[in-house]
C-alpha cells in the first residue's frame, strides 16, 4: 500500500509539478493516474520509486517512508515500466528479464526457471528468449518490458505510459494480457496515462490530475463517469462519457434466449423443416465448428449476423445491437461459437437499470 | 610519373632496403613501437576521462572541444620542446603522440557514451542498478562502437604522426623521408611516405575488423534487420 | 626562462604570424573551391560518392612530413609547395563535410522544392546549401584548425611560418621561441574558430532563435 502525504515537486525556476498530493493507493489495486501532459502525474510515480526526489512531504510504502531507504535496495523491490520498454540492445530477451534476479543474487537455475515462467506469463514463445530486442516487434518488446519488471516479484509495479508506443490493435490485446495478469498475480499497480479510456479498462481506481500538479478527483471508475467533480473533469471524460459508463455493464446482465441453428450448407428442405418444426422464421446458420455465418429464413433469404462476445461489455452489446438488422444479437462463447442471443429490448433495458444503478437515480420514467 | 613508379618498385625491391638496421623490417618494427605503445597510453588515460564525463554529463564542454584542441596543437612543436628538455630520449616523441591522440579518444568516448539513449539509463536506474553497474552493464556495451571507433580514428593518426620521431633523430618509418630528404633520394622518400600509407591502412582495417567483433551481438545487425 | 627573447623579438613573430595566416587562408580557401564541385559530384552521383571519398581518405594516410617533402622536386622550395600540400589535406575534411551536410538535408524538403518547380541548381543554391551549412561550416572550422597545426609542419622544408620558430629553437637550443610558437598558433587557433563561428551564426540567422 502507498501513501502520499502533502506531497509536493518543485522544480528550480518555479514549476510546481505536483502540489500537495494526498493519496492511498490500495494494496491489489490497479491505481491509474490520468491527466493531460504536464499534470504531474509521470512526476507522482517516479517518486514512489525516488527516481524523482519529492521537495517535501512523504510517500510511504507499506508504512516504511522511501526516503528512507537506498534507493537502489528500494528500486529492485519495485517492478518499473516505461513507454519505450528501455530494453538493453545488446543483450538477449532473456539476460533482459532476469537482470533484476542477478542483481540480487539469485543462482542460476532459480533465474532460467523464472525466466521461463515468466515468458509464459506474457504470452512470448520461448524460443524468443535468444533473441535481441531489435528482432522484435513493438507489442513483443512491451511484453519483454513487463516480464522483466516482473522477475523478481515485486509487490509493486509502476507503470509510465507502456502501451503508449504501440498502435490500437496490439495496445488492446496488451490491455487484455495486464487484466489477466492483474487477475493472476494481484500486484498493487500504479499506471500512468493520458487515455481515459485506458484509465476506465484497466484501472480500479483513478486519479484525475490537472495542471500544476494537483489532484481533482479519485474514485472508481464507474464513480467517476458517473460523478465527474466538476467541469474540468466533466471535460477530460470526454462527450461519450455516457457509452463509456456502458463499459463497466458485463453482458450477463442481459439475459440469454435460446435460438434455433441450422447447418450453413444444409440442403433447402431441411432448413425449411428446421424453421417448421420450431415454429420460428428466422434461424441462424453456422459454420462446421459452430461459428455463425447469417440469419436464414426457409424461403432462402439472409441477413448478416452481428456479435458479442459472452465476456463481452453492455458497450459492446449496444454496438451489435445498432450493428445488426434483426434487432437481435448473436451471442458467441470464447471460441467464437453460438452460444444463444439476446433482444434488443433487453440489450437497452439493461443499459438504462445500469446506468440508474451506478448514478443512483430510482430509474424514473419520462412518459408522453 | 611512371618512372618514379619504377623507380618506387626497384626501391621495394631490393632485399637490401628490407634488412638490417636501417631495413623495411627495422624501422616498421620501431614505428610499430611508437605508434602501438602512445596508443595504448593514451586510451588508458583518455578512457576513464571519457567514461567519467560521459557517465556523469559533467564537463561536456571539455570533451566537445577537447579534440578541437588536440587538432590545433603543433605536434612538431611540442616534439622539440620537449627534446630541448629532455635531451636525446624517446620521451619528446611519445609525449607528442600521446598528446595527439587523447583528445580523439576522449571526445569519441564521451559522444558514444552520450549517445546511450535516455530511456535506457532511465530504466536501468529504476531498476535499481548502482551507478556503477549502470555504467559496465549498459553505457559502455551500448557505446561501445563508437568508443572503439575513437580508439581507431586516434591509432591511424599516431601512425601518420610517428613520422616526427626521425625529426629528433630517432627511428620508424619517418627515417626514410629525412634521410631521403638529405640525400635527395626521392624513391627513398617516396617508399618511406608509401610504408607509413600502408601501414595505416592496414592497421585501419585490421581494428574495423576487431571493432565489429567486439561490437555486443544485439547492436551489430540493427541497422541490416528491420523489424514490423 | 627569458623574457626578455620575447620582448625582443615581437617583430620576428608579428611577420611570421601573418605568414602562418595567410598561408591558412589560402589553402583553406583553395580546398573549399575544389572540394565543392566534388562534393556536388559525389551527392548526385551515388556511384562515385565511395570513391570519391576513398581517394581522398588515401591522402589523409600519407604523413605531411612526406607529403611536403614529396612536392619538393615538383614545386620547389616555396609557398606553392606548402599550400599545395595543405590543400590536400583540407581538401579531406571538407570534402566529406559537405557531403554528409547535403546528404542531412531532409528529403522532404527537396521534394516539396521540387513539387514547387524549383530546378536542380537552384534547389542546390537556394536550399540545401543553406539547410547543409552547419555541417559544412563544422567541416571548415576543423580544416582550419588542422592547417593552422600542419602549416608548422612545413618547417621541414623552410615554409612553416610560425614553425620556423621551433626549428629556430632546437637548432639554438632555446625554449622560448618553441613555446612562442605554440602559444601563437594556438591563440591563432582559438581567434579563428570564433570568427567562423560568427560567421556561421551570420550565415544561418534561422538557427539562431
Amino acid at each position: 500500500m502507498i501513501r502520499f502525504e502533502a506531497v509536493t515537486k518543485v522544480y528550480p525556476g518555479g514549476t510546481t509539478a505536483v502540489d500537495a498530493l494526498d493519496l492511498e493507493m490500495h494494496e491489489g489495486e490497479t491505481t491509474v493516474l490520468v491527466g493531460s501532459s504536464g499534470c504531474g502525474k509521470t512526476t507522482t510515480l517516479r517518486m514512489i520509486n525516488r527516481m524523482i526526489e519529492a521537495s517535501s512531504g512523504t510517500i510511504t510504502v507499506d508504512g516504511r517512508d522511501v526516503a528512507t531507504l537506498n534507493e537502489n535496495t528500494l528500486r529492485r523491490g519495485i517492478g518499473y515500466v516505461i513507454q519505450q520498454s528501455g530494453l538493453f540492445p545488446h543483450k538477449t530477451v532473456l539476460d533482459n528479464v532476469t537482470t533484476v534476479p542477478r542483481l540480487l543474487g539469485w543462482d542460476k537455475k532459480r533465474t532460467r526457471a523464472r525466466a521461463e515462467e515468466l515468458m509464459e506469463i506474457v504470452g512470448l514463445p520461448q524460443e524468443m528468449a535468444t533473441r535481441f530486442p531489435h528482432q522484435l516487434s513493438g507489442g513483443q518488446q512491451q511484453r519483454v518490458g513487463v516480464a522483466r519488471a516482473l522477475a523478481a516479484d515485486p509487490p509493486i509495479l509502476l507503470m509510465d505510459e507502456p502501451f503508449g508506443a504501440v498502435d490500437p490493435v496490439v495496445r488492446t490485446l496488451l490491455q487484455d494480457e495486464l487484466l489477466r495478469l492483474q487477475k493472476e498475480l494481484r500486484k498493487t499497480i500504479v499506471f500512468v496515462t493520458h487515455d481515459i479510456d485506458e484509465a476506465v479498462r484497466l484501472g480500479d481506481r483513478i486519479a484525475v490530475f490537472r495542471q500544476g500538479g494537483r489532484l481533482v478527483q479519485y474514485s472508481t471508475p464507474a464513480e467517476l463517469l458517473a460523478h465527474p467533480a466538476d467541469d474540468f473533469v466533466a471535460e477530460f471524460l470526454g462527450a461519450q462519457r455516457g457509452l463509456r459508463l456502458l463499459s463497466l455493464g458485463s453482458l450477463k446482465e442481459v439475459p440469454a434466449l435460446p435460438v434455433t441453428t441450422v447447418a450453413r450448407d444444409a440442403p433447402a428442405e431441411t432448413v425449411a423443416a428446421t424453421a417448421a418444426a420450431a415454429g420460428i422464421r428466422w434461424m441462424v446458420a453456422v459454420e462446421a465448428d459452430g461459428r455463425p455465418h447469417a440469419w436464414v429464413d426457409a424461403e432462402g433469404n439472409s441477413l448478416p449476423v452481428a456479435t458479442v462476445r459472452d465476456g463481452g461489455t453492455l458497450l459492446d452489446a449496444l454496438e451489435a445491437v445498432v450493428s445488426s438488422p434483426r434487432g437481435h444479437v448473436v451471442r458467441v462463447d470464447a471460441e467464437g461459437r453460438v452460444a444463444g442471443v439476446s433482444s434488443e429490448r433487453d440489450v437497452l433495458r439493461a443499459a438504462a437499470a445500469h446506468r440508474s444503478a451506478v448514478i443512483g437515480d430510482d430509474g424514473q420514467e419520462v412518459a408522453t | 610519373m611512371l618512372e618514379l613508379l619504377r623507380q618506387i618498385l626497384a626501391w621495394f625491391a631490393d632485399p637490401a632496403h628490407w634488412t638490417g638496421g636501417d631495413g623495411l623490417l627495422a624501422r616498421l618494427a620501431e614505428h610499430l613501437e611508437y605508434s602501438a605503445l602512445s596508443t595504448l597510453a593514451a586510451a588508458l588515460i583518455a578512457l576513464p576521462i571519457g567514461l567519467a564525463i560521459g557517465h556523469t554529463g559533467r564537463g561536456a564542454f571539455l570533451a566537445i572541444n577537447a579534440t578541437g584542441f588536440g587538432r590545433a596543437l603543433p605536434t612538431i612543436g611540442i616534439v622539440t620542446l620537449v627534446f630541448l628538455v629532455s635531451g636525446l630520449s624517446l620521451w619528446p616523441v611519445y609525449i607528442a603522440l600521446v598528446v595527439l591522440a587523447v583528445p580523439a579518444i576522449v571526445t569519441n568516448t564521451y559522444a558514444g557514451m552520450a549517445a546511450v539513449p535516455r530511456e535506457l539509463r532511465d530504466a536501468a536506474r529504476g531498476m535499481g542498478m548502482t551507478g556503477w553497474q549502470r555504467l559496465w552493464q549498459v553505457e559502455v556495451p551500448v557505446a561501445a562502437p563508437l568508443i572503439l571507433a575513437g580508439i581507431r580514428l586516434a591509432a591511424i593518426q599516431v601512425i601518420a604522426t610517428a613520422t616526427m620521431a626521425a625529426y629528433v633523430s630517432f627511428g620508424g618509418f619517418g627515417r626514410y623521408l629525412f634521410d631521403g630528404l638529405a640525400q635527395r633520394d626521392l624513391p627513398q622518400v617516396l617508399a618511406g611516405a608509401a610504408s607509413v600509407a600502408v601501414l595505416a591502412i592496414t592497421t585501419d582495417l585490421l581494428l574495423a575488423a576487431l571493432q565489429r567483433a567486439l561490437t555486443p551481438r544485439g547492436l551489430r545487425d540493427t541497422r541490416k534487420e528491420a523489424h514490423a | 626562462m627569458r623574457w626578455s627573447w620575447f620582448a625582443g623579438h615581437v617583430d620576428e613573430m608579428a611577420e611570421l604570424t601573418l605568414q602562418h595566416v595567410i598561408t591558412t587562408v589560402i589553402s583553406v580557401g583553395c580546398g573549399l573551391l575544389i572540394a565543392f564541385p566534388l562534393a556536388v559530384l559525389a551527392h548526385r552521383v551515388p556511384r562515385l560518392r565511395g570513391l570519391i571519398l576513398g581517394v581522398t581518405s588515401v591522402i589523409f594516410t600519407v604523413p605531411s612530413i612526406a607529403l611536403f617533402i614529396l612536392l619538393l622536386p615538383f614545386t620547389g622550395l616555396s609557398l606553392t609547395t606548402t599550400v599545395i600540400g595543405l590543400t590536400l589535406y583540407s581538401l579531406v575534411v571538407l570534402v566529406r563535410n559537405i557531403v554528409e551536410g547535403l546528404a542531412a538535408v531532409p528529403p522532404r524538403v527537396r521534394e516539396a522544392a521540387r513539387a514547387m518547380g524549383y530546378g536542380r541548381a537552384r534547389t542546390l543554391i537556394a536550399i540545401e546549401l543553406p539547410l547543409a551549412l552547419p555541417v559544412i561550416m563544422a567541416g571548415v572550422r576543423i580544416a582550419t584548425i588542422m592547417t593552422i597545426s600542419l602549416t608548422s609542419v612545413a618547417l621541414v622544408i623552410g615554409q612553416g611560418a610560425l614553425g620556423q620558430l621551433f626549428a629556430d629553437g632546437l637548432q639554438r637550443n632555446f625554449a622560448e621561441p618553441i613555446i612562442a610558437g605554440i602559444a601563437l598558433t594556438l591563440l591563432l587557433a582559438v581567434v579563428a574558430d570564433a570568427v567562423l563561428v560568427g560567421v556561421q551564426r551570420g550565415l544561418t540567422p534561422w538557427t539562431r532563435r
